[in-house]
């Protein structure tokens, strides 16, 4: 039980820390990647539907 | 001792990024890649039959986002020439806010992505382009003439001048003559544009080892190029008017332009010393950018113009 209460503490000392900067950073970086897929996701989703119908309407004609 | 082990322990620390958005978004050169989205465009719009507005902006989107990708890998490979240039020494890399690596995967990354969005998107001759388009950029252009010849911006300038042709052919599925000259006009284009940069700049790129003309063939020659190019160039800016795709309008506005650019180009081969001969190589740079802009500016407006009045 001591010593794996001294593992966790050692490992926290020893893992990187960052600073506030870096972690306001990290999130914008999360969240433009975010935003970065949904879009492409929608771009896809709606250049698909796009294509589809016009098919669609060349094959009805 | 302690300093070697001190090195070797900086060597194994984990780097942690703490890069922004804004220095990835920096990465893509948006300056750049601003012209190219407005020579794409000049080039979707010239196609016979302009595509759907979504796929239209669809495959705008993913040539410029492939010129981004050339920004982003162009900033991985020139990064030591970049921290010597007073013009460049600011870049998210010679910064420190971002790694060689980092740049390197987000460009690949971006560049497989564009590529194959434009190939689902519009079709594989548009992608093929665009894959070409980067490559030329990044390794014909960066890696090879940049740093070898003073030739280097007039061949590497295929690179720039390649939009409107990826446009066309992602629109009409072909390439055109009418591409091939708005081709020809940035190509033409792009020396009078760098070499009237790189007269005001001639120190910074002789520092980091370019062979830029001005410091391989001196500024007179270079001044010389400059004029022959503007004045080879103004003709050109005229021929969408004068093969029959674009109007009077046009027709006149780019005669006017091109007389503009090549008064500036002579004022440039006349004035050699001193703060008149700065003067004349800026205004020239600034004119240069002005005169692109307007002419496709021109080009997109009375193409929007002349396709809301078909379809109304």
């Amino acid at each position: 039980m001591a010593i794996e209460q001294f593992k966790v503490q050692h490992d926290e000392q020893d893992g990187v820390v960052l600073t506030s900067e870096q972690k306001q950073n990290r999130r914008a970086r999360n969240i433009a990647i975010g935003v970065a897929v949904a879009l492409l996701v929608g771009l896809f989703y709606v250049v698909t539907i796009v294509k589809l119908s016009g098919a669609v309407a060349h094959s009805a004609g | 001792m302690s300093d070697a082990s001190f090195v070797i322990e900086e060597s194994r620390a984990p780097r942690v990024p703490v890069a922004a958005p804004s220095d990835y978004f920096a990465l893509l050169k948006p300056r750049v890649m601003s012209l190219v989205i407005f020579t794409a465009l000049a080039g979707i719009l010239m196609a016979p039959t302009p595509p759907h507005p979504v796929i239209g902006f669809a495959s705008l989107l993913a040539i410029a986002v492939g010129a981004g990708a050339s920004g982003a890998l162009n900033m991985w490979y020139e990064s030591d020439i970049d921290a010597i240039m007073s013009r460049t020494k600011r870049r998210p890399i010679p910064a420190g806010r971002l790694s060689r690596e980092e740049a390197l995967a987000f460009g690949l990354v971006l560049s497989f992505l564009a590529v194959l969005t434009l190939g689902l998107v519009a079709n594989w001759l548009a992608a093929g382009l665009l894959a070409f388009t980067i490559f030329f950029y990044v390794v014909i252009y960066t890696m090879w003439l940049k740093r070898s010849t003073p030739l280097n911006i007039v061949i590497g300038g295929a690179a720039g001048a390649l939009p409107p042709i990826v446009g066309f052919a992602a629109a009409a599925g072909e390439v055109s003559l009418s591409s091939f000259v708005l081709f020809a006009i940035i190509f033409m284009w792009t020396p009078p544009h760098f070499w009237s940069l790189a007269l005001l700049k001639s120190d910074d790129y002789g520092r980091a080892g370019v062979p830029m003309l001005p410091n391989v063939a001196g500024p007179d020659r270079t001044r010389l190029e400059i004029m022959l190019y503007a004045l080879a160039l103004a003709p050109i800016g005229v021929l969408p008017y004068a093969m029959g795709f674009a109007s009077l309008a046009y027709g006149l506005i780019s005669s006017v332009c091109g007389i503009g650019l090549a008064a500036c180009a002579v004022a440039t081969y006349r004035e050699r010393e001193g703060e008149a001969a700065k003067h004349a190589a800026r205004r020239l740079f600034w004119f240069s950018i002005i005169y692109l802009f307007t002419l496709f500016l021109v080009l997109v407006v009375e193409r929007v113009l002349h396709l809301t009045a078909f379809t109304s």
